[in-house]
């Protein structure tokens, strides 16, 4: 253990922790008192007018107990990590028993995602049981961002909408989730002006066919055609390989109202999906991509 | 001579009056967050009625505002009449009445607008925190100056607990306190890491020991005497629960940070020794029921013996169980759950609510020559307030105990049987319940307030003084 940069600092704990609970054994038995309870004369103390003491004994199931827990403290420390550096001689330690449970889960649980691991996305997505597992995931690693319905919410995409920022065939899906995806929107306030923003806002609207000042729009677009278009694409339609939104749909990630589009375009936005490898590791995530792209399935079926 | 020329009731009054303001305003914000955790819309978007904001505030108001003007205006009375003394400096005592009204206020106005070192019972920002440590001092000053000019030479046991407390806050509170400022209401902690959630915890868990403990057992060991004229049960017992007491909590703090980075021997310690402090903390319930023995009958008719003894049995129930929460098995499903909220309500509606509230039943007609105006009252307010904290902890105990085991139920596949929303949405009915006991605590306060104020204005009786020995 690297807790101690020196030796005195483990017998700075070892010591006054033996000392600490042996020294009771004394203590209590010297001021235990021979009367029985109700014999006890007073202090002969009188404080306040009327204020006394008796000096019953101490209550002989009082002691007992004290002793069993200072018994129990001691057994404690000597099987488990307590004293200093000393381990314990169970050999117990926190970090031991997580990994125990880690490896006992593994071997459990971990044939079951085997199974479905070797199965493709898209025929997963048609197994019940699979599905079943892959939205128990969902509501405990997704669903804070993206909705325990997974319509998501501001800044969190929708993923039942059937538009994707990344691509929605599995394998896409599959990347989002394990490696995570980092959404950069540049603010252009400084390079536009307040005129060229709210030009550039009013050329967006323009796109998806939404009520707009059609002088201001033909403004934007000279605009849009030099610094928009190389993401969202000259007809605004966006990229998938870089993750930028298509304008031409009326699904606003962050909000559609003028006000909103015209933040996004002047202070720009910054979305970050987490990467998922590391903490669920790749079967869950194969099960997890195959219940989204089901939830994206729905939808073309209703 | 009066009693008035003798010692100085004045500070004491105040803090006696302030006790119940505090407790009703500390309540009502903790009523009011309790509606927010059934009904979240109660924070109406507005930060500074968000419970984030208002949790601090309900948490200081409580155990500093109600809970410290009960101790200071006890250990004042107590440490007068059992010393025989007045205290050593009217000044300094009244600068202690201000100056804690003054950090009082300050606290009411930062923490809803988010000022907040976010260290929990210790939240407020550093100009705060200097303020409360001269206060302190000179509170320190007064009480210990008062039993150095003491006329009686034995000092009487609720002295060495109220001592303990005092002497104990100062050191937990400069040392979890101490932190760089970067600018008038923003500083940062001069520990970090691991180590300062290792002394925010022993700060935390010794604020709950000495602060609620074993100042509240200096009330304890001066009004159930008092109340119940009898003696003390065992002297013999008073001195060994006290050093045990005062040696073992301060151990007690890393059983907060199971399972966390805290390396493993220190939460082996922190449970062994919160173990080890079930005897030393039930010796002080020993002591306050066993007192009552050869007067049970009081029980029956004395409304104010009631909530004392009422009190101590909260105490030796909470006390049982913050060593069971300690182990680490158990721990494991209690921790971060509602049941915790519950065991600390135990201990401070119970234990620390009605020693306080017995005491000021006791000491405020005292102070005022009256008698009190109605028992009646008492006895209903008594039996409101003891109904609300039957409905708030076993709320927290079900609800609790459900959060964990939700927590951890998996399927066979190994998923998690529930996501945290639906744990949540679980809790509902028992955080209505919950409220509807903290409503119904409060309502007991309200109670309170109108008989104290009744008796103050002069609507019962001057009390005769050869009736009551005071």
């Amino acid at each position: 253990m690297a807790d101690f940069v020196s030796e005195f600092w483990n017998w700075f704990i070892i010591i006054p922790t033996l000392v600490g609970i042996l020294v009771w054994f004394p203590l209590i038995y010297m001021n235990k008192g021979s009367k029985t309870p109700g014999e006890a004369e007073k202090t002969g103390h009188i404080w306040d007018d009327d204020l006394e003491e008796y000096n019953n004994p101490l209550p002989g199931w009082w002691l007992n107990m004290f002793v069993i827990t200072l018994v129990f403290g001691l057994v404690y420390l000597i099987l488990y990590p307590g004293l200093g550096t000393f381990q314990g001689m169970l050999g117990w330690s926190s970090k031991g028993q997580y990994e125990e449970q880690v490896k006992a889960a593994d071997e459990t649980f971990g044939p079951i995602f085997d199974k479905y691991a070797a199965i493709d996305i898209k025929t997963l997505a048609q197994d019940a049981d699979a599905l079943n597992t892959g939205e128990r995931l969902f509501a405990n690693y997704c669903s804070v961002c993206h909705g325990s319905d997974a319509r998501g919410a501001k800044g969190y995409p929708n993923l039942r909408d059937g538009d994707w920022l990344y691509g929605g065939e599995p394998e896409q899906i599959k990347t989002s989730i394990l490696q995570g995806r980092k959404g950069v929107m540049p603010p252009w306030q400084d390079a536009l002006g307040d005129n060229g923003v709210l030009d550039v806002t009013e050329y967006t609207l323009s796109l998806s066919g939404r009520d707009h000042n059609a002088d201001a729009a033909a403004r934007g677009k000279v605009h849009f055609d030099t610094l928009c278009a190389a993401c969202h694409q000259p007809d605004g339609s966006g990229n998938h390989a870089l993750g930028a939104p298509n304008l031409t749909d009326r699904i606003w990630l962050y909000g559609g109202s003028k006000e909103s589009v015209m933040e996004s375009v002047a202070k720009g936005r910054a979305g970050d999906m987490p990467a998922h490898q590391e903490f669920l590791g790749e079967p869950r995530v194969h099960i997890l991509s195959a219940y989204v792209y089901s939830l994206s399935q729905e939808l073309e079926h209703e | 001579m009066t009693s008035a020329d003798v010692y100085n009731n004045q500070v004491v009054k105040q803090f006696a009056v302030m006790t119940v303001v505090w407790g009703i305003v500390g309540m009502l914000v903790g009523v009011f967050i309790a509606a927010q955790m059934a009904w979240p819309a109660l924070n109406f978007d507005i930060p500074w009625l968000t419970f984030g904001r208002l949790r601090p505030l309900h948490t200081n108001a409580v155990i500093f505002a109600f809970g410290g003007s009960a101790l200071f205006a006890t250990s004042y009375h107590v440490v007068q009449r059992t010393c025989g003394v007045r205290l050593i400096s009217d000044k300094l005592a009244a600068f202690t009445f201000w100056g804690w009204q003054l950090i009082i206020v300050s606290a009411a106005i930062t923490l809803p607008l988010g000022i907040t070192t976010s260290k929990e019972y210790a939240e407020l920002e550093w100009p705060i925190d200097l303020l409360i440590t001269v206060v302190w001092v000179v509170y320190a000053i007064v009480f210990f100056g008062t039993i150095a000019i003491r006329k009686i030479p034995h000092i009487y046991v609720a002295n060495w607990f109220f001592g303990g407390f005092i002497l104990t806050v100062a050191v937990l509170h400069v040392v979890n306190s101490a932190a760089l400022p970067v600018s008038l209401w923003k500083s940062y902690s001069v520990f970090s890491g691991v180590q300062d959630a290792m002394v925010q915890w022993w700060y935390g868990h010794n604020a709950v020991g000495f602060f609620l403990t074993a100042g509240f057992l200096g009330i304890m060991y001066y009004f159930i005497p008092k109340q119940a004229e009898r003696p003390v049960y065992s002297y013999r017992l008073s001195v060994v629960h006290f050093w045990a007491l005062a040696f073992t909590y301060i151990w007690a703090g890393p059983h907060h940070l199971h399972y966390t980075a805290l390396p493993d021997w220190a939460q082996s310690l922190g449970m062994v020794f919160s173990l080890i402090l079930l005897a030393p903390s039930w010796g002080g319930m020993i002591n306050g029921i066993m007192t009552l023995s050869g007067a049970w009958e009081k029980l029956r008719t004395d409304p104010i013996l009631k909530f004392l003894i009422v009190s101590v049995s909260f105490y030796g129930m909470s006390t049982f169980e913050g060593p069971m929460m300690s182990i680490k098995t158990v721990n494991a499903l209690s921790h971060y759950t509602d049941w915790t909220i519950g065991h600390v309500h135990s201990g401070a509606l119970g234990w620390v609510g009605f020693i306080s509230i017995g005491a000021m039943y006791y000491l405020i007609p005292r102070l005022f020559n009256r008698e009190l105006y109605s028992l009646k009252l008492v006895e209903t307010h008594f039996w409101i307030a003891t109904v609300g904290i039957v409905l708030y902890i076993t709320a927290m105990w079900i609800s609790g105990i459900m959060q964990g085991l939700m927590w951890r139920a998996v399927n066979p596949d190994g998923t998690l049987t529930y996501s945290f929303v639906e744990s949540v949405q679980a809790m509902h009915p028992y955080y209505v319940v919950r409220f509807v006991g903290g409503l119904l605590y409060l309502s007991g306060m309200l109670i309170m307030a109108y008989n104290i104020a009744r008796t103050i204005a002069g609507h019962a009786p001057v009390r005769s003084v050869a009736a009551h020995p005071a």
